[in-house]
């Protein structure tokens, strides 16, 4: 016999809101369930598919897939062209995070520091309409622009300024007959597209920088100069870092921007796309798409042992 | 600390600002140039005439259907799963909590030709063939995350005083649901949906390896800007998938004021 209940329980709805009183545990279970299911096995599961089949191997000689467990595939990543492929994906994803964090800081300290009421807003904007408008765009925009003769060539000519373009293009690793076929030009196409993801946490590192440390550090007679050095700057720290976490994870994996604007160099992305498409190599494919999970994983957890997770 | 920030600083943040948003102002111009094989600068003239030859080429309209769809059942679905991720996620403590929100977040922290491989060897594992429903498993996956962070913000912003409230005042659950939290919740689950649709609009890296041999319209853009023809109809198709990002997020943003929900770590 259970107690009476105040209002009686009147249709099947009321019945199970006592249900889930009774036991939240249900309710909970009943809400995580359907996503975690998706989760767990449309992502995951495709994961565990791309693991399993970067342990199978291409037989050589017909081309099919042999479906044996082997360390075969992932051997022939040490390969020297293969080696060549990681290190220079590596170092373009290096170049083009510290080139956004220099980009990123007076936009984000501005922002953060100076900008008030509307112009914060603005620069809100300024900087969300970039991050989510397509991407794809961005990326012909640049196309556009680096084309010989296009805006940068013809302003180029216009002020006899051509020789710094051609400069750059004479260095040794950025050759091309154009910036749009140098892979300088591929390193300025990955700079604007992620620029966008270093600002904002690097924005929200600094506006956590309480204004007493800084008046502080003034009190105590430190310069400008000085007080960045050591106060600014570890504080925002974090941010740079939790950032560089998106600029260095995107570099590794894209591979429309080296399509597009370069001189067809391959990095890890582009190389997967071309083994599971056209090579028909699936298994050496996989094997490829574990090399930036991998990388990420260390970086991950250096980034968490620096304090970078709480500036996300 | 000075109140006013230096010429030096100023110059660089604006600087800054343009270099985000002046190129791509030059997809406009060229959309109007009468020079269709080369993308030269100044245009040797104007014409309004690629709207009306983008509007007859009929490779066009398929695709664009196509990602129409796309977007509109994958966000259905994020919104729905990302909706009920985010009530269970902000009501409980729970064992394996941790767990639950990296893998929410993981299709969008690793990069998408992850995603996309994976996604493409479990197809072929599975002997699964290319349909329209490969490309919205990809897309739904990793949409979620962008309904689930808005979500979750405005439920951790609302008071659970309002709920116990809903209850003590008689109502049942889905009462509660329909009439207290659906009301409080909309806006944000509509700037979710904004974001998700927008995302998933212009979607090519994962779609590249889930869709075969159909063509979405960034696919098809991306054929184009590999092998061009007639270059000024690809600059108006690029206006449109730009006018179909930037409406929603400009909406999400208007939603959302004053919220932390886009904080755009979504992405």
């Amino acid at each position: 016999m259970t107690a009476p209940a105040i209002l009686p329980a009147k249709g099947a709805a009321d019945r199970l809101t006592g249900v889930f009183w009774r036991r939240p545990g249900l309710l909970l279970l009943l809400l995580v369930t359907p996503p975690l299911l998706w989760l767990g096995v449309v992502y995951l599961g495709s994961l565990a598919a791309l693991l399993l089949q970067s342990f199978y191997s291409i037989d050589e000689f017909s081309g099919v897939v042999k479906e044996e467990f082997t360390l075969k595939t992932y051997a022939e990543l040490f390969r020297a062209q293969n080696l060549d492929i990681i290190l220079r994906t590596v170092v373009m994803a290096t170049a083009v995070t510290l080139a956004c964090a220099v980009l990123a800081f007076p936009i984000a300290y501005y922002a953060a520091r100076y900008a008030k009421g509307p112009w914060k807003a603005a620069f809100y904007l300024g900087v969300m309409l970039p991050l989510w408008s397509s991407y794809l765009v961005k990326v012909y925009a640049w196309k556009l622009i680096l084309a010989k003769e296009g805006i940068l060539g013809w302003a180029a000519e216009g002020t006899g300024t051509g020789f710094i373009i051609d400069g750059i293009l004479s260095v040794p690793f950025l050759e091309g007959s154009s910036l749009s076929t140098s892979p300088f030009g591929t390193f300025l196409v990955f700079v604007y597209i992620w620029l966008p993801y270093m600002i904002l946490p690097m924005q929200a590192a600094l506006e956590r920088v309480p204004n007493s440390m800084l008046e502080a550090s003034a009190d105590l007679g430190a310069t400008r100069s000085q007080t960045f050095r050591t106060v600014i700057l570890p504080l925002a720290l974090p941010g740079v870092i939790a950032g560089s976490i998106f600029t260095f994870s995107l570099t590794l994996g894209d591979y429309i921007i080296p399509q597009i604007v370069g001189d067809s160099s391959r990095f890890i992305g582009l190389t997967v796309y071309q083994l599971q498409g056209t090579a028909g190599n699936t298994p050496l494919a996989a094997a490829f798409a574990v090399v930036p999970i991998l990388i990420m994983l260390v970086y991950l957890s250096l980034a968490k042992r620096a304090g970078a997770f709480d500036a996300l | 600390m000075r109140s006013e920030a230096s010429w030096g600083l100023k110059l660089a943040a604006l600087g800054g600002l343009l270099f985000l948003h002046l190129p791509i102002l030059l997809i406009f111009l060229y959309a109007f140039t009468t020079e269709e094989r080369s993308y030269a600068f100044p245009p040797p003239g104007y014409t309004t005439q690629w709207f009306g030859v983008a509007w007859n080429r009929e490779d066009i309209w398929p695709p664009l259907w196509l990602s129409l769809k796309v977007a509109a059942i994958s966000t259905l679905m994020a919104m729905i799963l990302g909706t009920l991720a985010a009530a269970a996620m902000a009501r409980a403590r729970f064992f394996g909590r941790d767990q639950v929100s990296l893998l929410i977040l993981l299709p969008i922290a690793l990069p998408g030709v992850i995603t996309g491989m994976s996604l493409r060897s479990a197809f072929g594992v599975m002997d699964i063939p290319f349909s329209t429903w490969t490309i919205v498993l990809g897309h739904a996956t990793f949409c979620i995350v962008i309904v689930y962070n808005n979500a979750i913000a405005r439920m951790r912003r609302l008071s659970g005083g309002i709920l116990e409230a809903s209850a003590d005042l008689g109502a049942n659950s889905f009462q509660t649901f329909r009439y207290v939290l659906l009301p409080n919740l909309g806006s944000a689950l509509l700037a979710g949906g904004m974001l998700a649709f927008a995302l998933s609009f212009d979607e090519v890296i994962v779609t590249t390896f889930t869709a075969g041999q159909q063509s979405t319209l960034p696919i098809w853009m991306l054929n184009e800007l590999v092998r061009p023809r007639q270059r000024p109809v690809t600059n108006v198709v690029a206006i449109v998938v730009f006018a179909a990002t930037f409406v929603p997020i400009l909406i999400a943003y208007y939603l959302t004021r004053g919220g932390s929900e886009t904080a755009g770590m979504g992405k």
